[in-house]
């Protein structure tokens, strides 16, 4: 009796062990979507092989489109870091006393991304470029430059907007004083002082939108989510405006088919 | 001898107690597979979520929201909580990471490229064909509450895109295909008709003439600094389908990568040839395609007819300021072929999975509100609210959804003519359309084929050489980058290659091995024992 019952418990174990190794013929490796991280370090070195020297921030704006461009700018905000295709990227708000830089996702292991603090200074390698008005750098690779530290004072921007000047100050680090929230409106007509997302339809954690006037000007203005997120101050501070609302803002100067800026401050108007 | 024997039984069970704990420590996240229940029970409140995508379109959210509200008249004890998306990326990861934890949602919109990679989770999806043919809950079935589609209801061409391996693990919600949006007026102005199947050569001549330019450096074709003559949104779309065109390699349903070929080398050349004339960009590096459209600033704009609200100069949508828009007649024609007598487009757009749960009741309720997707009043409103294509005969063939067809071009709104022109476009071609093989990995194979023509194309416009030598770097860098030379481990045989076996199962088998050799070392011992006792029987 008992060789019975050992046999059955070890038949019992044996198709229990079988049983959890049969896979369906659809299963196959891991995906190969998920890549594990990979550590990308800032390069060591400026050297390009059409040997482009560093350039000013005038020599940057003269360069034609698609041109390789080198800069020394100082960092003045970054969004999130993420992995694009398995690769480290960062997109930076950079500043020199000269003017802006935009960074779109920059080549960045999340160790350096940690140290792309407010005022440091970096050198950046990539190409110019322009996406519906935006220039940007892409396909950029950096290096730190130990030195001196920059951070910028807001321009205030208030008086040019709506004019053909403004795009002068691409990317800066801007103001906009005195301005009234307007109502936007969602899609079934609505109104409201803020949308998540363009149209409203978004929800909470998208980036938001609103509109300010001055000068009997209505103007878009936009906190982008990967910048500021839902738990930072100018997101409270957006979420909780009321139509006719005075305000001061700061932010940088993003464009999109014309400018809209990216909100990293909201405060009752001084 | 019984001390022996005890020995070999404790070995045994204490073998076979580690197997059966080891066996459920590895059976934690596993699914049973889903069987039909006999009846929906519904004496019980069932609370179902549905990840549903939608075009930053409120109007496709309110369908959403509405199908939820009159599903619920209709099943009371059903609540489905609605989580929305606006990009299929995003429903993606999420998934990824809610199958580790099985907390995957009830429903999910999705594209059958994702499925394939959602069921490397055991039974973490649903085959649905046993649904299907359930004679009470199943498609046309006799207990469902609505008028559903039955299955022959269901356009084959897109059903059959939601099966693999031989089992239907979707069923298809929308559909769409790429459609080429065209400045007729400027076409006229250089010189030539929009002919109503367009070829490469057509689209590349006409491009190449409106990059030219005039002494001050506008562009003889709009005046403007700004012309891209055309330009392409979805660039692995467009390396996909010239491939199918050209019967060149992509992939196969084994998952063999063939892209890395001499016909994709012709065919980035091409586009190479045209990038340095400056008549093709693409909108990874130029921009939207609707942007410039509607400027006045392109020619030919290829993008997916599920955003031909945004394409024309009178688009009900545009993110450009209205003093920007520049009046011309849109055409719409399907992308460009190498063989115009016999056009191939891709076939794309939503498609609706569900994910297995414990309770099977849970999952017939995630089933009936599937198929009530697939009804009349959400297929037909949901269409309308871009230029998708419903996927059931039974709302093609509705008498409100062919009128609404037939009115195209009396508003800019519903009846957008641009809009509808892109939905007939695909009803017309739903036989020259195809989708590619779906496997653990296209998605990647997918990002690749776009890849090579963005590279080639920032390649030429950044004066780098792109010849023989580039070609083959090129290949071996976005092979790398997209690990599909993992991938190329599903080759010839079809099987994957799959590694090393992990700890786990080396000591599960392990543990199997012993218990055998235990069983043949004591059946040896009973057999000798045995004979030696027969031997003292003939003894005495």
């Amino acid at each position: 009796m008992k060789k019975y019952i050992a046999l059955l418990l070890a038949l019992v174990l044996t198709f229990a062990v079988a049983g959890c190794a049969t896979q369906k013929p659809a299963e196959t490796t891991t995906p190969a979507t998920d890549a594990p991280a990979t550590e990308t370090p800032a390069t060591e070195t400026p050297a390009t092989d059409s040997g482009v020297k560093v350039m000013t921030h005038d020599e940057y704006i003269a360069a034609e489109l698609d041109a390789e461009v080198i800069v020394e700018t100082y960092v003045q905000a970054t969004q999130s870091w993420w992995e694009k295709d398995g690769q480290g990227v960062i997109t930076v708000y950079a500043q020199s006393e000269d003017g802006a830089y935009f960074m779109h996702e920059m080549a960045c292991s999340k160790e350096d991304a940690a140290k792309l603090t407010k005022g440091t200074k970096i050198r950046v390698t990539g190409h110019k470029t322009e996406w519906n008005g935006e220039i940007e750098i892409k396909d950029a690779t950096f290096e730190f430059v130990d030195g001196d530290k920059f951070e910028a004072e807001a321009f205030d921007a208030t008086a040019l907007l709506g004019t053909d000047d403004l795009v002068k100050h691409q990317n800066e680090f801007v103001s906009f004083k005195g301005m009234t929230v307007e109502a936007s409106k969602d899609a079934d007509g609505n109104e409201a002082a803020f949308l998540y997302k363009w149209n409203g339809s978004g929800k909470e954690g998208d980036d938001l939108y609103f509109n300010a006037s001055v000068g009997g000007k209505t103007y878009s203005f936009a906190v982008e989510s990967y910048l500021c997120d839902k738990d930072s101050d100018v997101y409270k501070a957006v979420k909780a405006l009321k139509v006719g609302d005075k305000i001061d803002m700061e932010g940088f100067l993003y464009w999109y088919e014309g400018s809209q800026p990216h909100i990293t401050s909201v405060t009752p108007a001084k | 001898m019984r001390k022996t024997k005890r020995a070999i039984l404790f070995l045994l069970a204490a073998v076979m107690l580690a197997g059966i704990l080891l066996t459920g420590c590895h059976g934690a996240k596993e699914q049973i597979a889903f069987r039909t229940p006999e009846e929906f029970d519904t004496s019980r409140n069932y609370e179902i979520t549905f990840w549903a995508k939608n075009d930053t379109n409120l109007t496709q959210v309110k369908i959403y929201k509405k199908a939820i509200e009159d599903f619920r008249n209709l099943y009371p004890n059903i609540t489905v909580n609605l989580r929305l998306y606006t990009n299929y990326g995003d429903i993606y990861n999420d998934v990824i990471t809610n199958i580790s934890t099985n907390t995957t949602p009830n429903v999910c919109i999705t594209y059958p490229d994702h499925i394939a990679t959602y069921l490397t989770g055991n039974n973490s999806v649903v085959p649905l064909d046993d649904l299907f043919a359930d004679p009470k809950y199943g498609l046309g079935g006799s207990e469902i509450r609505f008028d559903g589609p039955r299955q022959g209801e269901i356009v084959e061409k897109f059903l059959n895109e939601c099966a693999f391996d031989g089992y239907h693990y979707a069923v298809p919600f929308m559909r769409s295909t790429e459609a080429c949006y065209i400045n007729k007026d400027y076409v006229e102005k250089l010189g030539y008709e929009v002919p109503d199947v367009l070829t490469w050569d057509f689209i590349w001549e006409v491009a190449d003439k409106a990059a030219e330019k005039n002494a001050d450096g506008t562009f003889k074709v709009n005046g403007q600094k700004v012309m891209f003559p055309f330009i392409y949104k979805s660039t692995d779309n467009m390396m996909i389908q010239m491939l199918k065109q050209k019967n060149g390699g992509y992939s196969n349903f084994r998952g063999d990568i063939e892209i890395f070929n001499d016909t994709t080398k012709e065919l980035l050349q091409n586009v190479a040839d045209h990038v340095g004339k400056k008549a093709f960009t693409t909108f990874a590096i130029s921009g939207y395609p609707a942007n410039y459209l509607n400027a006045g600033q392109c020619v030919f704009a290829v993008d997916s007819t599920a955003g031909a609200t945004w394409m024309g100069s009178h688009a009900p949508l545009s993110d450009i300021s209205e003093d920007k828009y520049v009046n011309f007649e849109t055409a719409v024609r399907p992308i460009p072929q190498f063989d115009p007598e016999h056009p191939q487009m891709i076939s794309q757009g939503p498609s609706v999975c569900i994910f297995n749960k414990e309770d099977p009741q849970e999952v017939l309720a995630s089933w009936l509100f599937t198929q009530y997707l697939l009804t009349n009043d959400v297929q037909i409103a949901y269409s309308q609210t871009e230029g998708y294509a419903p996927v059931t005969s039974k709302a093609l063939q509705n008498e409100a959804y062919q009128d609404y067809l037939s009115r195209g071009g009396e508003d800019n709104d519903l009846h957008y003519d641009v809009k509808i022109q892109a939905a007939k476009l695909l009803i017309d071609n739903i036989d020259n359309s195809f989708v590619t093989p779906v496997f653990n990995g296209s998605t990647s194979l997918r990002n690749a084929a776009g890849q090579l023509i963005e590279n080639v194309t920032k390649s030429v416009r950044r004066k780098e050489t792109v010849d023989d030598a580039y070609y083959e770097k090129l290949y071996q860098n976005v092979s790398s980058l997209y690990r599909l030379d993992q991938l190329s481990g599903a080759g010839s045989d079809g099987k994957a290659q799959l590694g090393p076996l992990p700890k786990m199962s080396v000591i599960l088998l392990g543990s199997l091995a012993g218990v055998w050799v235990l069983i043949g070392a004591y059946a040896i011992y009973l057999a000798r024992q045995k004979k030696k006792a027969e031997k003292d029987r003939k003894i005495h």
